[in-house]
């Protein structure tokens, strides 16, 4: 018989070129393989320090990206009404004017009036700095959504944190704890540690409501009920602390256990360090028995007790004030059991395995160093226990409390930067909190900011508010609703917009945000506000919307003036450390993307649009004095030769003649060594180094070298905050900024230097028998937000979403199996289709992220499931708390409480199949471009 | 199994189609077979006409039919392949036989040596090819209620009878029969309704496979699906996920027991007693409610047929 | 020949499967799609890629199932692709000898240009494993990356199939089980590697490895001292410097 012989060696590919994927924000390191110039495959890059040559789902399907109907072609310009996507296609030319005529008349007048909000893009180092130019301090990225709560957290308590700047040691951990993760940002690197995890015999334990994904191959998964994580916690501490089971020797050097707090009730120091006339913090010292420097080499801290001073004030340990707080029987593992669902058993017996895995499973690596002091420690000690939280703790008002006190823990365990705990990235740790302060409003038009619009405030005087206390930035960031917002408030920017409160902008310039849909807040009442119009003028209550997006999403009908972007496989792009970088705790890491392909469309790189704009704007890094573009080459050209001080600039691998990094002149060769190199730069910190940076000398001057310290003192971590007493201190009357009086109880409860638990602030305010469950999303793994829906292969995994109930829920409220189901919350109601499950919190309902699609849009048939069966959850989510005009938010960071929804379902009437709400049809992609049969890669077969 | 139907035509036809060739053979052999041109030529149009539409129904539901000689080639291992072989071998005899009997035949008692070689080696083939088409389902070890012997005795046995139900409705019609045809298919419609009864009840108390094992789980372990692979239905939900609800293949069983089986059976028992229009009608009523209940029983056989990979997407739901 | 081969394959290549460290990511899924087709299967014909219903061919499919009940429930995720088996039935069913097992490895593959698309395959493989292109009239199937494992245009560490050098959880092992000492073949050993369905007898090459049970050991802590003030009493004179 005749078989047809098959090619078992056939050709891949005539050209192979590297990038960085983004399709999500891990930006993991890619090789594109062409075939006469298309896209044949997409593989990980080995070589590359993020994925090492895994690549996810959503990476695989690149080349459908690429061939999506629903990319955008040509600029728009609304021709109709707002809202009803009625455009007419423009020339650059055309649009980049109209932009310009009305940013420069806003820069001409009253620079706050531009409101610039970009979401999930990787380029703040660049959008930052550009609005800094402009002079308009309303600029913020999407991190109020996601994960200001454990940002903020951890960069005011260690100089670091579990999102983004901090990962654990995967490769020498006995025990990993992860509370309330789903993906997050290191989709690859955390399925490379978990597997590592798994591989080493590790023990790895999930704390989520919802046992999938990651918690599905958890050695233990704790089913508990959403917002209540800080009472595990603290109930952990309490077993920690009672059994002794804590490092104390770590407590004492490291952090600031030891450095005495004055008590003096009802006065201005009340609650602060006590400090010496140069401003060190004190301890009482066990050796001379009296005061003695904090920071100095031979302290003897006590870590209890209640000292008189000289001057009569007492003072008493930080650690003896943390004791009592997590002491208190009211966090006795029988004491949480009932909110929090978690058995006492199963607390105590997880208090007793981080113990057992801190101490004795401890490590110990033969390599000397020497801390800030100039201690010498022959051996790094390990403490192998790890914890990871991200959005589960992040997403509810009490979140920065809770990840405070998880910060807490690690510090117990002595489980900070050290081999086989929690470690930071480079170019972190920094000063606590990093010493950037937002910067307040242009000093006059035309001005540029004195320095970035995001920052840390480390006390009242930092706050962006006026006279009476009233917040300056539109998103009200950085004001006494939310004073610690250092990623801004994205989610306030509409309604505040539309109301005019605290004033009316010009334009709401946004970039990659899907604002009209599943990253509002309220949905259905924010696009009523995007288009509503004031009834005297006839005007749009916000009169101007320029957004830029690559996608036919659900927010470009909402545009004024739509600027089309490529794709991530048609542009430059920079990963840079002055952003989010990509390093790992072996060393600092950036990268680049580089144009695979050419657009076959008349878009443009957003980044290069967004220069060209400053340039016609005659922004002051922008232009140079007679007014000529500094950076003609646009794009690349900024990205090597724009400086943010000598010698720092957007990349820091092969700076100077190529053999300087970290720090060093511009390099006109730069792009190329980068492209050489798979477009990433990493390198490894030298062995004496690596661990306890914090503290560790030798970190110190390779930091110092590198360009990435922002303190010439040691990073002691800040289990008693004093940043944050600093604001209660305001609030109870101190100080000459003062809360107004509507805000002081709560500045007053929530900025507790201590950790606290509190009731999630929607829980607390609603009926909770009306609404007795909880109601949460989580990622899917295949897809990222929205975009993937246009995407032929990633919509067939995830076409739908249902709303999963436990099954004994279920079965209480007679709800089967693909049962429609109306959800209501204190906002509104949902239709949706349920699904029943077994492995979730018995009081929650939970479904998968942004799945649910408006009529005709991504492309997608008008009857497409996305939009008839997918639904979103955020028409239930309230952008304000129930009856009370804040936002729905963490009271110190302004971090979006996604996860405080509480609902009531029940079953729908017969025949009421489709989700619901539904809302008229946009007109939709191109939908000539969408084929019928989709036989992508028969060519190459053939050609083979 | 999803009951196609295009699959269930040609099973039905080139069933009866066969069954009818085979008799054919026997009849002749027994010297029982009419020779009368009204008889004859209908018997071999409708005869060869059954099974070649069957066989082309059956192409016709290839991906690539013009590619059917190749099916031909496998036959040491596939029963598909061996149906095709001896479904084309078939036609030799039979047609040759055909064409004898048309044209050169002239005396039923005496049809010489090649016409009887040829009726035999022909009666066998029918048999042989019935029973390969049976074999098509029941070598199928993933779909338990084909992967048994009665399969192969039900295709053969209903395959006789809806034959010999034609062959007596045409010797009624022509009134050139004798009462050995419907003797035939009423012994092969009591066996095959004892069959089918039989296998009906018993293919409900299959032993249940487990998805446990389907997934590598302990044995024993439950399994409920949370989510499927993709969230709209792809080909192997479309062609191997049908499910007919209980009930339903309840009631299509009685249908199918009464047309198939109990309406031809009374009939032909009431036409012994009767002849002239009355036993013509009652022929024609046996027949036609014989092969509509065939159909439906064709039906059942996917309808109620559950494949293995099923557990994948029921769980153990799949095979309550 | 449909037969399967006559002599045992001298090596048989397979994939191992931990369903310990499976996170139902669809990696491996996608990465399979995109990779076979631009191969020697290609293409993995899409229908009504952005309607209403949307299907198409994969080789590599994942499910989730929540497996027993209380504390001994967990979900469990399950990709599921051809298992290569020696005793293939997909293979003795077929009538043109399009599908076959290759003598040299055991691979199992569908000649596209001999498959009348009669589907019979697919009825007679239990795992769901064939996948009928209606579009083409052909079966397709998991290939095994056969144009990957011996494609001397890739890099030799990066000859596996596409669906184990994706793999980001590392839950996908590619090898030879007649080899004792290969990876596959240890992980099938130590982990207890499980064959699907063994009892229908396909003797499929695959193997899964089930989900580990990790006992829960370590017993309460002590607390030192019965009352808060008795414990601050422990520590007003520790030092610890
Ligand atoms: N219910 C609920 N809602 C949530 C969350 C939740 O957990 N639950 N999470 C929140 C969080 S943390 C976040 S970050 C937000 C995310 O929500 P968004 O930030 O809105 O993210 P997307 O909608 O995915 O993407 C925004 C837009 O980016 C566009 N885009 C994609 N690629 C490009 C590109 O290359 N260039 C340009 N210019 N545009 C591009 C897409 O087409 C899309 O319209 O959602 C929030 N919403
Ligand atoms: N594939 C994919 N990856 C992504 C994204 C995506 O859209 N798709 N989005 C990116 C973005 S913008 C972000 S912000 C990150 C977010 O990444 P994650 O932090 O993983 O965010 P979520 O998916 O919202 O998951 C939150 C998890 O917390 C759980 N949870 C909710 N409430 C609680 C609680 O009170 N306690 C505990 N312990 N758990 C709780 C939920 O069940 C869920 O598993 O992911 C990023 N990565
Ligand atoms: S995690 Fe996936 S989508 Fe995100 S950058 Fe990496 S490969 Fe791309
Ligand atoms: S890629 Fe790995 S972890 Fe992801 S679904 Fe496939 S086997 Fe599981
Ligand atoms: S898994 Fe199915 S398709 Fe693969 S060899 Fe086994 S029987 Fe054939
Ligand atoms: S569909 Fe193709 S491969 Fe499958 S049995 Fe039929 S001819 Fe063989
Ligand atoms: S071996 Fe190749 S063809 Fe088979 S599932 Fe893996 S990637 Fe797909
Ligand atoms: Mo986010």
């Amino acid at each position: 018989m005749r078989r047809t012989p098959i090619d078992t060696s056939p050709p891949v590919s005539d050209e192979v070129k590297e990038t960085t994927c983004y399709m999500c924000a891990c930006r993991c390191g890619i090789r594109v393989h062409l075939r006469d110039g298309q896209l044949r495959y997409i593989e990980g890059n080995p070589d590359h320090p993020v994925n090492k040559g895994v690549l996810c789902a959503k990476g695989s399907a690149g080349i459908m990206k690429q061939h999506s109907p629903a990319k955008l072609r040509k600029p728009l310009k609304r021709v109709g009404e707002r809202g009803k996507g009625d455009f007419v296609e423009i020339e650059w030319d055309e649009a980049l004017e109209i932009a310009t005529g009305w940013l420069a008349e806003i820069r001409r007048t009253d620079p706050k009036k531009l409101a610039f909000f970009t979401g999930r893009d990787q380029s703040q180092a660049l959008t930052g700095w550009w609005a800094t130019q402009f002079g308009t301090l309303n600029y913020a990225a999407h991190g109020g959504f996601c994960s200001v709560n454990m940002a903020a957290a951890g960069l005011y308590t260690l100089g670091g944190s579990f999102w983004e700047f901090g990962e654990p040691d995967w490769d020498r951990t006995r025990y990993f704890m992860m509370f309330g993760v789903a993906e997050d940002h290191a989709s690859n690197p955390i399925k490379i540690g978990l597997s590592k995890i798994k591989a080493a015999g590790a023990k790895f334990v999930s704390v989520n409501p919802v046992r999938t994904g990651y918690s599905a191959i958890a050695d233990e998964w704790v089913g508990i009920r959403p917002g209540t994580d800080g009472l595990l916690v603290f109930s952990l501490i309490r077993e920690l602390l009672r059994a002794d089971k804590v490092d104390f020797g770590y407590l004492t050097r490291y952090t600031n256990a030891g450095w005495l707090v004055v008590r003096n009730p009802g006065q201005a120091d009340d609650g602060l360090f006590l400090r010496d006339a140069a401003g060190r913090p004190q301890c009482w010292d066990l050796g001379s028995n009296g005061l003695n420097d904090a920071l100095s080499a031979d302290a003897k801290p006590a870590l209890v007790g209640e000292r008189r001073l000289a001057d009569g004030r007492i003072a008493v340990p930080a650690f003896d004030l943390l004791a009592r707080r997590f002491l208190d029987d009211a966090y006795a593992p029988e004491a949480i059991a009932e909110q929090t669902g978690v058995p006492p058993e199963v607390t105590r017996r997880i208090a007793a395995e981080l113990a057992h895995a801190a101490f004795a499973e401890e490590i110990e690596i033969r390599q000397p160093w020497t801390d800030f002091a100039g201690r010498r420690h022959e051996t790094m000690i390990g403490r192998p226990v790890t914890l990871h939280a991200m959005r589960g703790i992040s997403a509810h008002s009490n979140g920065f409390h809770t990840c405070r006190a998880l910060h807490v823990l690690q510090a117990l365990l002595g489980s900070i930067d050290c081999p086989g705990g929690w470690q930071y990235c480079p170019p972190y740790p920094k000063a606590i909190p990093p010493a950037v302060r937002p910067s307040g409003p242009a000093v006059a038009p035309g001005e540029p900011l004195q320095g970035p619009p995001l920052g840390f405030p480390i006390g009242p005087e930092d706050l962006l508010v006026d006279a009476d206390g009233a917040p300056q930035r539109l998103d009200k960031a950085f004001s006494w609703e939310a004073p610690l917002a250092a990623h801004g408030m994205m989610h306030t920017v509409i309604r505040n917009a539309w109301a005019g409160d605290p004033y009316p902008v010009d334009t709401l310039f946004m970039f990659m945000a899907n604002m009209s849909w599943n990253s509002a807040m309220n949905t259905t009442e924010t696009m009523d506000m995007l288009t509503d119009k004031d009834p005297e003028t006839g005007n749009y209550r916000i009169p101007r919307i320029i957004y830029s997006d690559a996608f036919e999403s659900e927010m470009v009908a909402y545009a004024d003036l739509v600027l089309p972007d490529t794709t991530y496989l048609e542009r430059w792009d920079c990963i840079s450390l002055l952003d989010r970088p990509i390093s790992d705790p072996h060393g600092p890491a950036d990268s680049i993307r580089q144009p695979i392909l050419k657009p076959d469309r008349d878009v443009r790189a957003f980044q290069a649009v967004l220069i060209e704009l400053g340039v016609r704007l005659g922004l002051p890094g922008l232009v140079d004095e007679s007014g000529e573009a500094r950076y003609p080459g646009g794009l690349p050209d900024y990205m090597i030769h724009h400086e943010r001080k000598p010698g720092v600039g957007m990349l820091a691998g092969w700076r100077g003649d190529g053999r300087e990094h970290g720090t060093g002149a511009p390099n006109p060769g730069q792009l190329e060594r980068y492209i050489e190199n798979g477009c990433f730069w990493s390198e490894a910190i030298p062995e004496e180094a690596r661990y306890y940076r914090n503290v560790n000398q030798a970190y110190r001057a390779y930091g110092e070298r590198m360009g990435f310290l922002d303190t010439a003192e040691p990073v002691i971590v800040q289990l008693y905050s004093e940043t944050l007493q600093r604001f209660r201190l305001a609030a109870q009357g101190h100080g000459d900024r003062l809360p107004p009086e509507s805000e002081r109880e709560r500045i007053e409860t929530y900025f507790d230097p201590l950790p606290l638990w509190y009731m999630p602030f929607e829980e607390a305010r609603i009926d909770r028998e009306n609404y007795p469950l909880h109601a949460l999303t989580q990622r899917p793994m295949v897809m990222y937000h929205a975009w993937d829906s246009q995407n032929a292969w990633q919509r067939q995994i995830l076409g739908s979403n249902r709303l999963y109930v436990a099954r004994a829920m279920a079965d209480r409220l007679g709800i089967a199996d693909d049962d429609w189901v109306w959800v209501h919350s204190h906002n509104g109601r949902i239709r949706v289709q349920a699904r029943l499950m077994d492995g979730v919190n018995p009081d929650t309902v939970w479904t998968w992220n942004a799945i649910g699609k408006r009529r005709g849009t991504w492309g997608l048939d008008d009857d497409a499931h996305e939009a008839t069966r997918g639904f979103l959850l955020n028409h239930l989510i309230g952008d304000t708390l129930p009856n009370d005009p804040h936002a729905n938010a963490d009271p110190v960071t302004g971090q979006a409480a996604w996860f405080d929804l509480r609902v009531r379902i029940e079953k729908a009437a017969d025949g009421e199949a489709e989700s619901w709400p539904q809302f008229d049809p946009l007109p939709g992609g191109d939908k000539r471009a969408a084929p019928a049969v989709l036989k992508y890669g028969a060519r190459f077969r053939k050609a083979s | 199994m999803h009951p196609a139907y295009s699959v269930i035509f040609f099973t039905v036809a080139s069933g009866a189609g066969y069954g009818m060739l085979f008799l054919a053979g026997v009849l002749a052999l027994l010297e029982r077979l009419p020779l009368s041109p009204w008889f004859a030529w209908p018997f071999f149009i409708i005869a060869f006409a059954l099974v070649s539409a069957g066989l082309l129904s059956s192409l016709l539901h290839l991906g690539h039919p013009e590619r059917f000689l190749k099916a031909l080639t496998q036959w040491r291992s596939s029963w598909l392949s061996r149906e095709g072989v001896l479904a084309i071998a078939t036609f030799a005899p039979t047609g040759l036989f055909a064409l004898g009997w048309l044209f050169v035949v002239n005396d039923t008692s005496d049809i010489g040596p090649v016409m009887q070689v040829l009726a035999l080696i022909g009666s066998l083939l029918c048999v042989a090819t019935v029973h390969s088409t049976s074999m098509i389902y029941a070598s199928l070890k993933p779909i338990p209620q084909w992967h048994r012997g009665d399969v192969t005795v039900a295709y053969l046995v209903l395959g006789l009878a809806s034959g010999a139900l034609l062959v007596g409705l045409l010797g009624a019609l022509t009134q050139t029969t004798t009462h050995l045809a419907p003797t035939i298919a009423i012994v092969a419609l009591i066996v095959g309704f004892a069959v089918k009864l039989n296998y009906w009840r018993s293919i409900r108390r299959l032993p249940r496979a487990s998805a446990a094992t389907a997934i590598g789980m302990k044995p024993g372990t439950k399994v409920r699906p949370l989510d499927p692979p993709h969230t709209e239905p792809n080909y192997l939900q479309k062609e191997m996920g049908y499910r007919v609800a209980r009930k339903h293949a309840d009631k299509l069983r009685r249908i199918a027991g009464t047309l198939a089986f109990g309406l031809p059976l009374a009939a032909l028992l009431v036409w012994f007693a009767t002849d002239g229009v009355l036993a013509m009608a009652l022929a024609v009523i046996a027949a036609l409610s014989g092969i509509a209940g065939m159909a439906v029983e064709r039906w059942l056989f996917f309808a109620e047929a559950t494949h293995l990979v099923t557990l994948y997407y029921e769980g153990d739901a799949a095979t309550d | 020949m449909t037969d399967l081969p006559h002599q045992a394959p001298p090596r048989k290549l397979g994939l191992v499967i931990d369903l310990d460290t499976c996170v139902g990511c669809h990696a491996c899924a996608v990465n399979c799609k995109e990779w076979n087709t631009g191969g020697i299967a290609a293409p993995l014909t899409d229908t009504d890629p952005y309607g209403a219903n949307p299907d198409g061919v994969w080789f590599n499919r994942i499910h989730s199932y929540e497996t027993g009940e209380g504390s001994a429930g967990r979900t469990v995720h399950f990709p599921r692709s051809c298992l290569h088996c020696d005793n293939a039935l997909c293979v003795t069913v077929c009538p043109t000898g399009a599908s076959y097992k290759r003598e040299e490895d055991g691979i199992v593959l569908v000649d596209e240009d001999r498959c009348i698309g009669c589907k019979l395959c697919s009825w007679a493989c239990p795992y769901g494993a064939r996948e009928y292109d209606a579009s083409e009239g052909v079966m397709k199937k998991c290939t095994l990356c056969v144009d990957r494992i011996y494609n001397e245009n890739i890099p030799e560490a990066q000859r596996v199939p596409a669906c184990v050098a994706t793999c980001p959880a590392n839950a996908r092992h590619f090898g030879d089980f007649n080899d004792p000492d290969s990876e596959v073949s240890r992980l099938t050993r130590e982990r207890g590697g499980r064959a699907l369905m063994p009892e229908m007898g396909y003797a499929p090459i695959n193997r899964y490895l089930p989900p580990r049970e990790v006992p829960k050991t370590a017993s309460a802590l002590e607390a030192t001292a019965d009352t808060m003030e008795s414990k601050f009493l422990q520590w007003v004179d520790r030092i610890l410097s």
